[in-house]
């Protein structure tokens, strides 16, 4: 393989890595505070693609970008007050199917709303053609727009958790809930919050990968499943084992279609994932101690 | 409480079947199954758009043979076993006189037996030449013949002197009959093809198999086989390599919205289509010409969105049901006779004229090669 | 006796719909209903999965899908090309094979049908075997990211294998003669036997199930569901119970395939999509968890309404909607609600005794 070529794959897996990886991010923050994965993931990053598709007539790309993160953050708030926040204690199969129901509804008013039509927000360096050549390979500066933009997110979300006070209380939340309630933290708020920053992070990712992926009304459910391997094979709640997991993933379908025909790509990399979940029971970088106290 | 739980099954059911609807004997009942929604709703969307219009418009005008058309749509969301269930439900309980669609060739393949049986004629929108080769008795097709798109293709080629070529493929029915027929029909072109994939319908980013191809250097053209909205990005992706040999598309890119979707990427693309995306250039007095303005008219009028080929399928069905009707009145069986007497219908795919070996009605020449220019569809005229 | 009677209601209901559409003229009701039973089949047997033995799985349209398409493949590849080869003598031999003519007149030489559908069946049960064993040692989130992946893998690749038609799916396959005189077959002529083939097969997949809840199995499954920590101390093997169910509902869901395919006379890809998964776990919900009455009513109800298209466009919406209401505001399903006193105030009977159903009742 030629150096050229090596690159070419390695850019595109970390395209798709870093897609992955912020998907599973918005997976991890909302299993944190509620210990529920939210299926609705995807739909947060189509909303995100679609709404500010649809403000681009009226304002300037950056402006309809941070407006439709804004609206996406409103709509996750909404979810979580109007069919999670006052639950009692639910189990995980009635979340996961509250969750799935939610996302198929989201779906299908996207359908009724937008049509089936793909769009995308035009590239925010040059266009379709423009191209960077680094190391003999060519890609679209839009590439570094996706990964900068997601490496960003990594970083203010560790700065968030690790130095903020709202971001401390999320984590103890994560934590034990009960010693936080005692602590004086209100719980539901912070889930509240949580569900309007994973949505606000799933709607920036489905901004900045519009001009290369286009918008539809269907691309969440796919993009959930593989946030959800990713979130998965990384190990629950922990995010940064999901970034690694993502860019894993990503690389492994870039460099699996070298060997493998294109059509079974995700066959392979599913049965990959699926034998290490069989040795390694709680992902790959998580404990088995750690993941005992979880309640599942 | 179980055998009450029964009771309420009873109940439920038993108000399912009140729900019997009212037959009227003054209307033509015509069916209609498509993938509105669901993974092939590009298809079925404009399709059933642009059926409602017509019968819209035929109704105004007062009707086939002075009675009103009633046409009954159900979304398969591209389902073969839903459609299975639609087709026996509108051939016995609706007792259509012909149905439209489906949209996808799996479907159609599903239900063909169906439609043989129950002796209704059949009047698919769905591209595969499997379905009228061999022939079957009731059933048609008015996209036209994959094997006379890869034919156009691969004299557009010779023309450009290309004889090495990689073909990509999307994972539906229409993918896999275009890569299949390609694959036949090379040989005989005096083309080798030495690259071929295929890919997701849902994929996002294909960078990664454009490496791959491009890292043959045999590779003199590529033919991107496809219906499906990801085949905007295979040109992306190629033109962001800076990889510019010629890029062929099929019959399945003409909607304008994938041109909109590659953008500059999509300049120079060279594919297959009937004339409807040409409509404004053809000379007047071409036959198609008329009519094709007035649909394009009509159609975005109405919906506020650009016309495709797509939709122009279920035109051409419906016209062709249409002037059977005219002339058979509700009799199932002479409907499927008169459609195999039509002859020089001009519908927006190209001439129709059906006989008993050709259900689908078109030649060759209903195809005419069409580039990208500055974001527009224009004939293509050699380089 | 009472355990009878809910099914002596249920063969009596049968009889009685299909006497209907006989007199009111409308027999093709009968299509969906032959339909829908099958998807029923599936359904009870997920229900036992997920609401006795506790386990969720997102991945049972692709046993439906294994049974369905190696049915389907086996009965329609024509092997007389390679008619002189041993091994075909040998299948040949056995009377494994037959030999007959497709519908444009050429010669074909196909596995015969019964044959198939053991094959079909004993292939499904196998992998469930073979899958089981690892995963269903995951718990939660986990145990759903399993067999999603497993659902995601037989997608792909029926999705992406020429031998299983790739996007188109496998059309033209045959009927399936199952007794003289009784065959799986989607004609016009064959209706009413087709629709007393899928109910009986629903009523003995019932029969079936009642008697493994109810058994000594069935109490521990009722166990496991509980604690599986308390089963296992009392001395109750739960990993091997859970295998047992879980192949168990493989076997029905790939039975229900074959089934459904030979009766439509084709399967396609859809069959074995995510969605279905999903679409059979929120039937199984909506019904209870724990209620094999409830699934089965579900399952036939919003079956029958989904492939009757009564929903048009909004089939996906509507089923959304209804699955998150009954989760949110029944999330013990539909059937958990106040029926009783609804229908005791409908018939205005009393002395009425409470059943045994309450019982087993539980929240996931």
């Amino acid at each position: 393989m030629s150096v050229e070529l090596f690159v070419q794959y390695l850019f595109a897996g970390i395209t798709y890595g870093a897609i992955y990886a912020i998907v599973a991010i918005g997976f991890n923050i909302i299993y944190n505070t509620t210990g529920i994965i939210n299926f609705a993931q995807g739909e947060f990053v189509m909303l995100g693609g679609m709404i500010s598709i649809s403000l681009l007539p009226f304002m300037p790309l950056y402006a309809a970008i941070a407006l439709a993160v804004l609206m996406t953050m409103l709509f996750g708030a909404l979810l979580e007050i109007c069919f999670i926040r006052w639950l009692e204690s639910p189990g995980v199969l009635r979340m996961i199917i509250i969750t799935i129901g939610l996302s198929i509804l989201t779906r299908e008013a996207a359908l009724h709303l937008w049509g089936e039509s793909i769009r995308s927000l035009p590239y925010f360096i040059g266009d379709e053609i423009t191209t960077v050549a680094i190391l003999g390979a060519r890609i679209s500066p839009q590439v570094l727009w996706v990964i900068a933009v997601c490496g960003l997110m990594v970083l203010f979300l560790s700065v968030f958790f690790q130095a903020t006070s709202v971001g401390r209380e999320m984590k103890a939340c994560a934590a034990n809930r009960r010693a936080a309630i005692l602590c004086g933290i209100n719980t539901r708020n912070m889930v509240t919050l949580s569900f309007m920053l994973s949505a606000g992070i799933g709607a920036l990712a489905g901004c900045v990968m519009s001009p290369i992926t286009s918008s539809g009304y269907d691309i969440g459910t796919g993009l959930a499943i593989k946030g959800f391997t990713v979130a998965i094979l990384g190990g629950l709640g922990n995010s940064m084992a999901a970034v690694g997991a993502g860019l894993l993933l990503g690389i492994l379908e870039a460099f699996s279609i070298s060997v493998v025909p294109l059509a079974f790509k995700d066959a392979i990399a599913i049965t990959i994932l699926l034998l290490i979940l069989f040795v390694r029971p709680h992902g790959l970088f998580g404990s088995s101690t750690a993941a005992g106290l979880k309640e599942f | 409480m179980k055998h009450r739980s029964v009771l309420f099954v009873i109940a439920v059911l038993v108000l399912s079947l009140a729900i019997i609807p009212a037959a009227s004997a003054e209307t033509i009942k015509i069916g209609a199954i498509l993938a509105v929604t669901g993974p092939a709703s590009f298809l079925g969307g404009p399709e059933a758009r642009t059926l409602e219009m017509l019968v819209e418009q035929t109704n105004a005008a007062g009707g086939i043979n002075g009675q009103k058309v009633e046409l009954i749509i159900k979304d398969s969301g591209a389902n073969p076993e839903k459609a299975i269930s639609f087709a026996k439900q509108l051939i016995e309980e609706e007792k259509v006189v012909v149905v439209l669609g489906p949209s996808t060739s799996g479907e159609t393949m599903k239900i063909k037996k169906i439609f043989e049986e129950a002796g209704t004629p059949l009047v698919s929108c769905a591209a595969a030449e499997v379905i009228v080769n061999p022939v079957a008795q009731y059933v048609f097709k008015t996209p036209q013949k994959d094997s006379y798109a890869a034919q156009k293709i691969f004299e557009t080629m010779k023309t450009l002197g290309i004889s090495k070529i990689a073909v990509l493929a999307g994972n539906t029915g229409f993918g896999k009959a275009g890569k299949e027929q390609l694959i036949k029909l090379a040989p005989e072109m005096g083309i080798t093809v030495v690259e071929a994939e295929v890919y997701d319908a849902k994929s996002t980013d294909l960078s990664a198999v454009v490496a791959k191809i491009k890292a043959n250097k045999d590779v003199q053209a590529v033919v991107n086989w496809s219906i499906v909205p990801a085949q905007a990005i295979v040109a992306k992706n190629m033109r962001q390599a800076g990889w510019d040999v010629p890029l062929f598309q099929s019959h399945g890119f003409g909607n304008i919205k994938y041109v909109e979707a590659a953008g500059a990427a999509a300049e120079g693309i060279i594919f297959p289509a009937g004339r409807l995306l040409v409509a404004e250039q053809l000379p007047t007095g071409h036959p198609q010409k008329a009519l094709l303005m007035e649909y394009i008219a009509a159609y975005e009028s109405k919906y506020k969105e650009a016309a495709s080929t797509f939709g122009g399928h279920a035109y051409d069905a419906y016209i062709v049901a249409k002037a059977a009707i005219e002339k058979a009145g509700t009799d199932k069986a002479k409907i499927r006779d008169e459609i195999e007497k039509i002859k020089n219908l001009p519908g927006t795919g190209g001439i129709f004229s059906f006989t008993a070996d050709d259900h689908n009605g078109l030649d060759i020449d209903s195809f005419e090669m069409i580039t990208v220019k500055d974001g527009q569809f224009v004939p293509y005229k050699g380089m | 006796m009472k355990k009878l009677l809910p099914l002596a209601a249920l063969i009596v209901f049968v009889i009685v719909i299909q006497k209907m559409t006989g007199w009111t003229d409308t027999r093709f009701y009968l299509t969906q209903l032959t339909m829908a039973a099958y998807y029923a089949l599936l359904i009870v047997g997920l229900c036992v999965v997920m609401g006795y033995a506790g386990q969720i799985s997102l991945g049972h349209a692709g046993f439906f899908a294994i049974g369905g398409y190696v049915s389907a493949a086996l009965t329609t590849i024509n092997l007389i090309a390679y008619q002189d080869r041993v091994v075909i003598r040998m299948l040949d031999g056995f009377g494994l094979l037959v030999a007959g003519q497709d519908i444009y007149g050429d010669a074909i030489l196909v596995v015969a049908p019964w044959a198939a559908c053991i094959a079909a069946v004993v292939c499904a049960g196998t992998t469930a075997w073979v899958l089981g064993i690892p995963v269903l040692k995951l718990k939660g989130h986990y145990l759903a990211m399993a067999t999603l992946g497993f659902g995601i893998i037989i997608y792909r690749i029926v999705l992406a294998s020429a031998v299983f038609g790739e996007a188109d799916g496998i059309s033209e396959v045959p009927p399936l003669p199952l007794l003289p005189g009784l065959t799986v077959s989607g004609d016009f002529g064959m209706r009413e036997e087709n629709y007393y083939i899928a109910w009986g097969m629903l009523i003995i997949g019932m029969i079936l199930l009642r008697n493994l809840i109810d058994s000594r199995v069935g109490r521990a499954l009722r166990s496991i569901h509980g604690s599986e920590e308390a089963a296992e101390s009392t001395g109750v093997n739960t990993a091997r119970f859970k295998l047992k169910v879980f192949v168990l509902s493989a076997v029905f869901a790939a039975v229900a395939g074959v089934f459904l395919t030979h009766y439509n006379g084709g399967i396609g890809p859809s069959e074995a999509s995510v969605m279905k998964s999903v679409r059979y776990v929120a039937i199984v919900a909506v019904g209870g968890m724990a209620h094999l009455w409830g699934a089965l009513i579900m399952g036939i109800v919003l079956n029958f309404l989904s492939l009757r298209g009564v929903f048009g466009s909004y089939d996906d919406a509507v089923f959304g909607f209804i699955l998150i209401v009954i989760m949110l505001f029944a999330p013990n399903g539909i059937l958990s609600l106040n029926w009783r006193g609804y229908f005791l105030g409908l018939f205005r009977r009393s002395g009425q005794t409470e059943e045994t159903g309450r019982a087993i009742d539980g929240t996931p």
